[in-house]
């Protein structure tokens, strides 16, 4: 059996032992190595989960100084220089290290389970992601041990703060780490949604059609879609930043004839669409939670699903919204505050569709049906005050004040945060086998909810009466004490909520004296549910052949023509593929290419400036080599033999 | 041999939804991705293009700093290893091994000539006498034109430098003996690679050199 098994895996993986350099890490790996080597979808989820939950308190931190300097006016928390690096690196964590991450760990977890595959397409390159998203979040954050310390230039950085003839410190390496970090963030993304991608698109079930696909796979796929078409502006305008600070090129160089204008576009080109791609996850997170409670089906699937899709389409032109006040002509100016209105009609077709699903059902308020609700209401006023500033003359008031914190605010801890939290309680239960402890998480949403509205609802009126953002303090004589004061008790109020709420999922793996949660504890729908909690590696003993959309329900409930069946058990068993050291090794050669070239600088005894590119080249090697040693150890991989209903 | 490869096709290669191997699907996200990141350096290159003419009275007509004849020469060069691409995808998936490896080291050489005129290109630019483009400046003084210019035919040069490695490696794995018409598919997708990444010349080569003496 076991000579058979070898023989028809990659015809590459007959000469393993020659181009092997670590032993591979074989079936029964445990422990450490297996969470440095495995390729398992679900371990990755985890482990991209939990790395975004301590970025989420460390952003959090960032929050709660930049609260505390605004307590009152004059308050010397924090310099102003400090200040600014503050909200940089706060702004910059919680949209790359947090609510991406966080949505990347439910995509990885769920839709290969959804769509009832054995993993995503590529096993490896999606270890290789996660590797990418951690050495990217270390850049980011060893930037405060270097000379300038962190970036002060805003998560948007930019142009011509980013100038380095304009840093406060000299020699300030702040907005290299930054610039680095993001590069390999970007790389991380886009790996992932090609990998996503092709998931979606080839390795459904039989009978899987795309309008039976979940509606959080359909958001999967298509904020995929946004990451691979929205990150190059990103990464290209990065690409050119890191020329003019590296190598001296114009291109954001005023000076020089360069236009600091030329930046905000590409960034808000890339700016805008990623909004979507915090949101959308939730959304579709939300979709799939609300029916469960409601105990109807979801009210327009078609409806939904496509209005998602538009939301991405149109997410593409609307970016220069962000640039209302810079003086683009009557003309773009308009054209752009039209079209970031209609944006606003398919968002508005999915919340009635929230409702209408809600309508008429008989509701339970759990833990996750409460987020989903915090979600539609939370969002819901962000997005009024979204549709507010696409009028350009409001903008003009609006922009750089606290009323925008206000909107953003809005829309991603009461939309993407609270979409993510109602993710959490939902799926735990499927994750780790164990049931959340219903009381502590009503009193976490209770606390994250009055948190969350008494920090940012009051900001509405500070930016109204004129508190401008990104400022690191304010004068006596305003009127502005109260309200700040008021933002700063609820902003604790929320980081408590959140730090309860994240003891309680890490506690769920851990706490054996929690309810088991059985296969189906929610009576949910879509196909995870079927399956045991936590689920076992191989997914699915016998590939579903699926016969209706929510088809754990229809299993339940439906007529019998809908009860999904399964394919005969192989005999071959079930395919695993091998755990590898490579995706390690190529992200570390990543990692230390990105610091090699922060680094590459010197300036010698009589002032000329040497560059060095012994580190860059060394780790730029090492990633290549891993590249290769991992084409050739191929997939390689072992045999499961479940029986037959052992899923 | 082929009925060995093939059993090992059809267990590496699984059923999927669309019928088109995830490999093929992952080459053609990439390459829309990779659309974009041409778009926003083309779209920066013109941008500047009329606006960094002048820059502080010092008027560049890059028509002295051009090269055409080399260029429109390496062009030709690129496209035809197109040539040689293709049939090497046709040849490996005859299982035709050899004339695959004559194909691929045409294409090798072939794109190895092109960045050959591109570098020698770069240098002549850099220091073409008395009008001298730099990354930062043009004529000594400070200008965009270089930026722009070298950031973007720098990155197209990357794109066919990664090509030419990539195709050495299969060229080289096709000495080994293990190679048969199972890689099929991996040769594809090079040359759907290959493609992609001339198809991206023949619009910079129109839109950056041939522009300029039309406008
Ligand atoms: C613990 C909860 C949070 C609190 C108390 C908080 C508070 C703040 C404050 C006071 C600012 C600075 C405003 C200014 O002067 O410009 C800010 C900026 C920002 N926050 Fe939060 N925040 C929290 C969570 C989040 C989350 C979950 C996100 C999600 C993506 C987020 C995204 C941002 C962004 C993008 C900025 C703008 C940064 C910039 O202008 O560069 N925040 N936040
Ligand atoms: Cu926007």
């Amino acid at each position: 059996m076991a000579t058979e098994s070898i023989k028809y895996l990659a015809p590459d993986t007959e000469n393993k032992a020659k181009t092997q350099v670590f032993p591979r890490p074989g079936q029964h790996t445990t422990g450490l190595i297996d969470w440095l080597t495995t390729i398992d979808h679900k371990k990755i989820g985890l482990m991209y989960g939990m790395t975004a939950l301590f970025f989420l308190i460390v952003g959090g931190l960032e929050a709660l100084l930049i609260r505390s300097q605004l307590w009152d006016h004059n308050m010397d928390v924090l310099t102003n220089r400090q200040y600014n690096q503050m909200f940089t690196m706060h702004g910059t964590t919680m949209v790359f290290l947090v609510i991406m991450p966080l949505s990347a760990a439910f995509f990885n977890y769920l839709m290969p389970l959804q769509i009832g595959a054995r993993d995503v397409a590529f096993p490896r390159m999606n270890a290789l992601s996660l590797w990418c998203f951690i050495s990217g979040g270390l850049i980011l954050n060893l930037s405060w041990f270097f000379t300038g310390g962190s970036p002060a230039i805003g998560w948007f950085g930019y142009a011509p703060l980013t100038d380095t003839r304009f840093a406060e410190v000299v020699g300030d390496m702040g907005p290299d780490f930054w610039i680095f970090s993001l590069q390999i963030l970007g790389v991380a993304s886009l790996l992932a949604s090609f990998n996503f991608i092709t998931t979606i698109i080839n390795m459904r079930a039989p009978g899987m059609t795309m309008m039976r696909l979940p509606v959080f796979t359909w958001m999967t796929l298509i904020v995929s879609f946004l990451i691979i078409l929205a990150f190059p502006a990103i990464t290209i305008a990065l690409v050119e930043l890191m020329f003019d600070r590296t190598y001296g090129t114009n291109f954001y160089d005023f000076l020089e004839g360069g236009k600091p204008h030329l930046w905000q576009h590409l960034f808000w080109i890339f700016g805008h669409p990623e909004v979507y791609i915090l949101i959308l996850p939730a959304m579709g997170i939300v979709s799939e939670v609300i029916p469960v409670f409601s105990r109807k089906p979801l009210f327009g699937y078609g409806l939904i699903v496509f209005s998602g899709a538009i939301i991405g389409f149109m997410g593409f032109a609307v970016w220069s919204h962000h640039m209302f006040t810079t003086g683009m002509g009557v003309v773009a100016t308009s054209a752009f505050a039209m079209l970031t209105m209609l944006i606003a009609i398919p968002t508005g077709i999915k919340i009635f569709n929230w409702i209408g699903t809600m309508w008429g059902g008989r509701i339970r308020f759990d833990t996750p049906m409460l987020f989903a609700l915090g979600f539609i209401t939370m969002f819901m006023i962000g997005g009024f005050t979204g549709i507010m500033h696409s009028s350009v003359p409001i903008d003009a008031q609006h922009q750089d004040s606290y009323f925008v914190v206000a909107h953003f605010h809005y829309v991603l801890i009461g939309g993407a945060l609270f979409g993510l939290f109602c993710g959490f309680y939902f799926w735990l239960p499927k994750m780790t086998g164990r049931m959340l402890n219903e009381k502590l998480g009503k009193f976490v949403f209770t606390l994250m909810f009055l948190g969350f509205n008494l920090t940012f609802f009051p900001m509405h009126y500070l930016g109204m009466i004129g508190q401008p953002r990104r400022t690191h303090t304010y004068n006596e004589g305003h009127g502005f004490e109260t309200w700040n004061q008021i933002a700063t008790v609820g902003a604790f109020i929320l980081g408590v909520g959140i730090v309860i709420g994240i003891y309680q999922f890490v506690s769920a793996f851990f706490n054996k004296k929690l309810k088991p949660a059985g296969n189906n504890p929610w009576d949910a729908r879509t196909l995870e549910w079927a399956l045991s909690s936590p689920v076992k590696e191989y997914n699915f003993a016998r590939t579903p052949i699926i016969k209706a959309k929510d088809q754990a329900w229809e299993n339940n409930y439906g007529p019998r023509e809908n009860h999904a069946e399964k394919e005969p058990l192989d005999d071959h068993g079930v395919h695993m593929p091998d755990r590898s050291w490579w995706p390690l090794v190529t992200a570390l050669g990543l990692f230390g290419l990105a610091i090699g070239m922060l680094f590459h600088r010197n300036i010698d005894p009589s002032g000329e400036l040497v560059r060095d590119y012994t580190v860059p080249i060394l780790a730029g090697s090492i990633a290549i080599i891993g590249m290769i040693m991992w084409a050739l150890e191929g997939p390689g991989g072992y045999h499961l033999f479940p029986k037959e209903n052992d899923e | 041999m082929s009925d060995a490869s093939a059993h090992a096709l059809e267990h590496h290669e699984p059923v999927t939804s669309t019928g088109i191997p995830n490999k093929k699907v992952l080459m053609w996200a990439f390459l829309g991705s990779d659309c974009m990141f041409f778009g926003t350096l083309i779209s920066t290159h013109l941008i500047y293009r009329k606006i960094s003419a002048t820059v502080g009275g010092n008027f560049l007509d890059i028509r002295d700093v051009f090269d055409i004849e080399l260029t429109s020469f390496s062009t030709f060069i690129l496209l035809a290893s197109s040539l040689f691409m293709a049939l090497g995808v046709s040849a490996i998936h005859k299982g035709n091994l050899k004339s695959m490896r004559w194909m691929l080291f045409g294409t090798i050489i072939f794109g190895a000539i092109f960045l050959a005129c591109q570098v020698y290109e770069f240098t002549h630019f850099i220091h073409a006498p008395g009008n001298e483009l730099t990354l930062s400046t043009y004529r000594g003084e400070p200008h965009v034109f270089g930026s722009t210019f070298y950031v973007l035919t720098g990155t197209h040069g990357t794109h066919v430098a990664i090509g030419v490695f990539w195709l050495i490696g299969w060229l080289a794995y096709s000495f080994t003996g293990k190679m048969s018409v199972a890689h099929a598919i991996d040769i594809e997708i090079c040359g759907l690679y290959w493609h992609f990444v001339d198809i991206v010349w023949i619009i910079i080569f129109p839109v950056i050199y041939l522009m300029e003496y039309a406008l």
